[in-house]
């Protein structure tokens, strides 16, 4: 088996699209993790739907953490100079209003024109929509960070979503273990690749046919 | 709007609950944010057929995802698993770990309890609506997607957007930080949460709070829920702080 990035690079690698400014929200798993890749000299300023803006890392120590001072993700976080809160119908209005820039989420499938599926699948009888329709809906850039496949092989890049879809044609980015895919209105394009991996190795992993960029390059880390 | 506000006890301020009420549950998740006061307080009655309406049907507080130290805390999943529940509407019903079920999904397998699904932003709005006095508003969350089965569609500034109803109940448990003797509120960091807008959408708000203190105690510059959406305040006791 060929070697993949880990779930720590790949939020490295999607961190790289934060601009200097950016607002932005991150789902769980591997979007929460792109916090600590912010790339040298930008700020962000991090969103969590549960009402606060502007806050800083997770606390190295349980004695730094405080219980109101909790993300959606469960996860505790340190104040930063500027932070605020705010209750859910203003940090929804946040998220539709467009005043989001980036949302960084999970996805169990995306398909060729830019479906995102993430709440649910049939196995799993009830799901969690969670706020994520909301973001992918309406924040100005979607990016999915995720394993290019699932863990038992199968593709996640399809033409079409099977499962049932959060949000239709709204991502515009995909990060993985072995890709970085930019969704286009002609297809998917891929735009780098892993080190190790090549053009080939990619497509015979991804169900749609990539269009090749023609800057196609390795991932820089 | 009752003047006298503080009730010496949680089973007090829950005692008028009837049977079939709609309930609205504060908060969103995490220890800090949830009645769980209340919750238990409403739990040791009988009070049958309720109809939640929460961001959760109860999938944190078991697994202690949202404390810190992982300490377990109650949530609705409580009045659930008692059978005290019919329906909820909310975002998130199932478990946060889908290898440890919770009670509601264990129910809606067995079609005992009915659920409304309600994407978190959509819901926060229908709760903020309907405290405002609006009949409903169009949304472009869900279009598309199985959310918009069954509801007038309509294109607004060229954007498909789907009409939503605004939501109301009978009563709501909330939790905040402090609160005075009028009933005005203020938080802490992430209580505010679903807290502060289900208070304004009941026909009964009830806090649990830390401390109660007299009115003019609390800067005004720095309350974020006016008195007069809150009919009932209980402190929190000691040993559930």
């Amino acid at each position: 088996m060929k070697e993949r990035l880990s779930r720590e690079v790949i939020a490295l690698r999607t961190a790289k699209e934060f601009f200097d400014g950016a607002v932005v929200n991150l789902g769980g798993g591997i979007p929460i993790m792109a916090a600590n890749f912010v790339p040298e000299g930008r700020t962000v300023i991090f969103h969590t739907e549960n009402g606060a803006l502007g806050f800083g890392p997770i606390p190295s120590s349980e004695s730094e953490a405080q219980p109101h001072w909790m993300g959606a993700n469960g996860l505790p976080f340190l104040p930063l100079p500027g932070m605020c809160f705010f209750h859910h119908a203003d940090s929804f209005g946040m998220i539709r209003g467009g005043h989001i820039d980036i949302t960084v989420l999970g996805a169990l499938q995306v398909s060729e024109k830019g479906d995102l599926a993430n709440w649910t699948f049939p196995e799993r009888g009830v799901g969690n929509i969670g706020g994520a329709m909301d973001l992918s809906f309406c924040c100005k850039r979607v990016i999915v960070a995720m394993e290019h496949t699932t863990p038992k092989g199968e593709l996640k890049i399809l033409n079409e979503c099977t499962y049932p879809i959060t949000a239709p044609r709204r991502v515009s980015l995909i990060v993985t273990d072995i890709a970085v895919i930019a969704v286009s209105e002609a297809g998917l394009v891929l735009e780098e690749v892993a080190p190790g991996w090549t053009v080939k190795e990619v497509q015979d992993l991804t169900g749609p046919k990539l269009i090749v960029s023609k800057d196609v390059k390795e991932m820089e880390l | 709007m009752a003047l006298k506000k503080i009730y010496p006890t949680p089973d007090e301020a829950v005692a008028s609950i009837p049977d079939g009420a709609t309930i609205m549950i504060g908060g969103f998740g995490h220890a800090i944010d949830r009645p769980q006061t209340l919750l238990k307080a409403l739990a040791s009655r009988k009070v049958k057929n309720l109809t939640l309406i929460s961001n959760s049907a109860g999938v944190a507080g078991k697994l202690g995802i949202g404390s810190l130290g992982g300490k377990p805390f109650i949530d609705e999943e409580v009045l659930i698993e008692n059978g005290q529940v019919k329906k909820v509407i909310c975002s998130v019903p199932a478990s946060l770990v889908m290898s440890k079920p919770n009670a509601f999904e264990r129910l809606h397998k067995e079609g005992r309890i009915e659920l409304e699904y309600v994407p978190q932003g959509t819901l926060a709005e229908r709760i903020r609506a309907g405290g405002a006095g609006i009949g409903g508003f169009y949304t472009p969350t869900g279009v598309g997607t199985l959310i918009e089965k069954g509801k007038e569609k309509r294109t607004i500034d060229g954007k498909e957007m789907l009409f939503e109803f605004a939501l109301r109940a009978d009563y709501a448990l909330i939790r905040a930080y402090k609160a005075d003797t009028m009933g005005n509120l203020i938080y802490r960091g992430i209580m505010r949460s679903f807290n502060a807008i289900m208070s304004q959408a009941v026909k009964v708000a009830i806090a649990e709070v830390e401390e109660i203190v007299e009115a003019g105690q609390l800067d005004p510059e720095m309350i974020v829920t006016p008195g007069i959406f809150i009919d009932r305040i209980v402190k929190i006791p000691k040993e559930e702080g």
